[in-house]
């Protein structure tokens, strides 16, 4: 397949956090990601250290925080999760939505929330982009149709993960684990702008890894929608994720996350407080128009602006009653 | 065993078999390089056709994402493992009466990847059987033959029982 490297079962998250410190080492959940990667000709660790060896790394459990779900678990155990399904609804559909049902019994939460862009400028070997330390953006002047809306570079991907939005709505913590010890933080500052760090969307220090994301239940309904121009299954065009409380008519606490339309999960303030100050019914013009507010499109991409503003849409009249 | 080199034990279409093969080697060229079991199908290579599919531990997979190291241990089910010596897997008669099979190259994921749903789901429905085998793409038939073929498998099935 590619070029040799040498694998290793961790047994602990210890271990892994070791060897992951290695030069060339790459931690690997399920694979889905880091082979296409691998074969795509973009990376060539000389060390791949299995995740999936960690006894109970696997874990999805209730704790008196809410759930705690350790990086190997497969997404499709996620989605498959009835008591998880029942406190956080969103969660659960933003597993179901990933992929094909074979790649969700292979990938795992981890590697969903870690896994790389798809942009075809990043994907393909050829292109010295900024996001491989090259220089500049070849989409700017190229094929930048299904690429960012928001961020204004100078990387122009959208982030790929459904299970990422939906958790910067519930305001998940990642816990990390690296050689130096654990540390943990809310999601969204897991991940960054091109503008800080064009190389990667994620802030891991060298030989750190995830180790479990914990998820509070405070807010007890969510959900998420994606639009996908496959609908099979694809990366998503736009997707949203909406994680709030509801008294009656209206929801007293709202967070609105968009995905597949900026490099990093989009919060939207804006549509937030349009939600939280309307009836849901009264709120699903204001709350989706406003969701766009800032987007500044490319030289193909305007098209997402009312795809976006129709997920959004979607996403509040879910709350409605049927 | 030379450096560079892996061996795993596992259990292939009921056997226990034992592989030695070098360490970048995925699921899917072990079998059909080092253990010649040809009946799955390289496609794509990224996720994305499902042509690739078999059944560890009785899940669907992409071998092809998956590497060969990972199986030490499992239950690995391939289209090859699916007849009773001479005699077809009923999902295998109901491909061919239903013309669900055309080149034929998609067919040995589609038929691993419909056991598996019909050995968790025997009374699957339409839906659910357009679900279990979204990830796997057919350029021939239309999917219409196939999802026929998994429902007329299904009610074979239930007869025999």
């Amino acid at each position: 397949m590619t070029s040799p490297f040498t694998f290793w079962d961790a047994r602990t998250a210890e271990e892994a956090a070791a060897l992951l410190s290695k030069k060339g080492a790459m931690a690997l959940g399920g694979g889905v990601d880091l082979l296409g990667e691998m074969k795509e000709g973009i990376r060539a660790p000389e060390h791949i250290v299995n995740l999936r060896s960690i006894p109970g790394l696997d874990k999805i459990q209730k704790t008196d925080r809410g759930w705690r779900v350790g990086a190997t678990a497969l997404l499709t155990d996620i989605a498959d999760h009835a008591d998880l399904r029942k406190d956080l609804p969103g969660f659960a559909e933003s597993a179901e939505a990933v992929a094909t049902p074979q790649i969700r019994n292979q990938g795992t939460i981890g590697g969903n929330l870690a896994q790389r862009p798809r942009c075809w400028y990043y994907r393909a070997a050829e292109f010295a982009c900024v996001k491989k330390g090259g220089k500049g953006c070849p989409a700017e002047k190229g094929e930048n149709r299904y690429l960012a809306i928001f961020g204004d570079g100078p990387c122009h991907i959208v982030h790929p993960s459904d299970c990422a939005p939906m958790l910067v709505a519930l305001d998940a913590r990642l816990f990390l684990r690296g050689p130096d010890g654990a540390r943990d933080l809310p999601i969204a500052d897991f991940y960054e702008l091109p503008s800080k760090n064009a190389l990667c969307e994620f802030t891991l220090k060298p030989g750190e890894f995830i180790e479990a994301v914990e998820i509070p239940t405070a807010l007890p309904r969510s959900t998420y929608v994606k639009i996908r121009e496959k609908d099979s299954f694809d990366f998503a065009i736009a997707a949203c994720a909406i994680a709030g409380k509801i008294d009656g008519d209206h929801f007293t606490d709202a967070r609105v996350v968009l995905g597949g339309v900026a490099p990093v999960p989009w919060r939207s303030v804006t549509a937030e407080a349009n939600l939280r100050k309307n009836t849901i019914a009264d709120a699903v013009e204001p709350a989706s128009n406003s969701a766009t507010d800032g987007a500044r499109p490319m030289s193909q991409n305007a098209w997402k602006i009312p795809m976006t503003k129709a997920a959004v849409a979607r996403a509040i009249r879910s709350f409605l009653p049927r | 065993m030379k450096n560079g080199e892996q061996r795993i034990e596992f259990t292939l279409n009921g056997d226990k078999t034992s592989v030695t093969f070098p360490t970048f080697k995925t699921l899917l060229e072990v079998l059909r390089e080092e253990l010649n079991l040809t009946g799955t199908k390289h496609g794509c290579e990224l996720g994305e056709c499902g042509a690739c599919a078999v059944l560890v531990d009785g899940k669907p997979v992409l071998s092809c994402l998956m590497l060969a190291v990972e199986a030490d241990g499992t239950k690995v089910t391939t289209v090859e493992g699916l007849a009773d010596d001479a005699r077809l897997h009923p999902l295998q008669e109901a491909f061919a009466d239903c013309g669900a099979a055309q080149c034929g190259y998609c067919t040995p994921g589609f038929l691993c990847t419909a056991k598996a749903l019909l050995d968790k789901k025997p009374d699957a429905n339409r839906r659910e059987i357009s679900e279990a085998l979204a990830g796997n793409i057919c350029r021939c038939t239309g999917y219409i033959q196939i999802f026929e073929a998994v429902e007329q498998a299904a009610a074979k099935m239930a007869v025999k029982k």
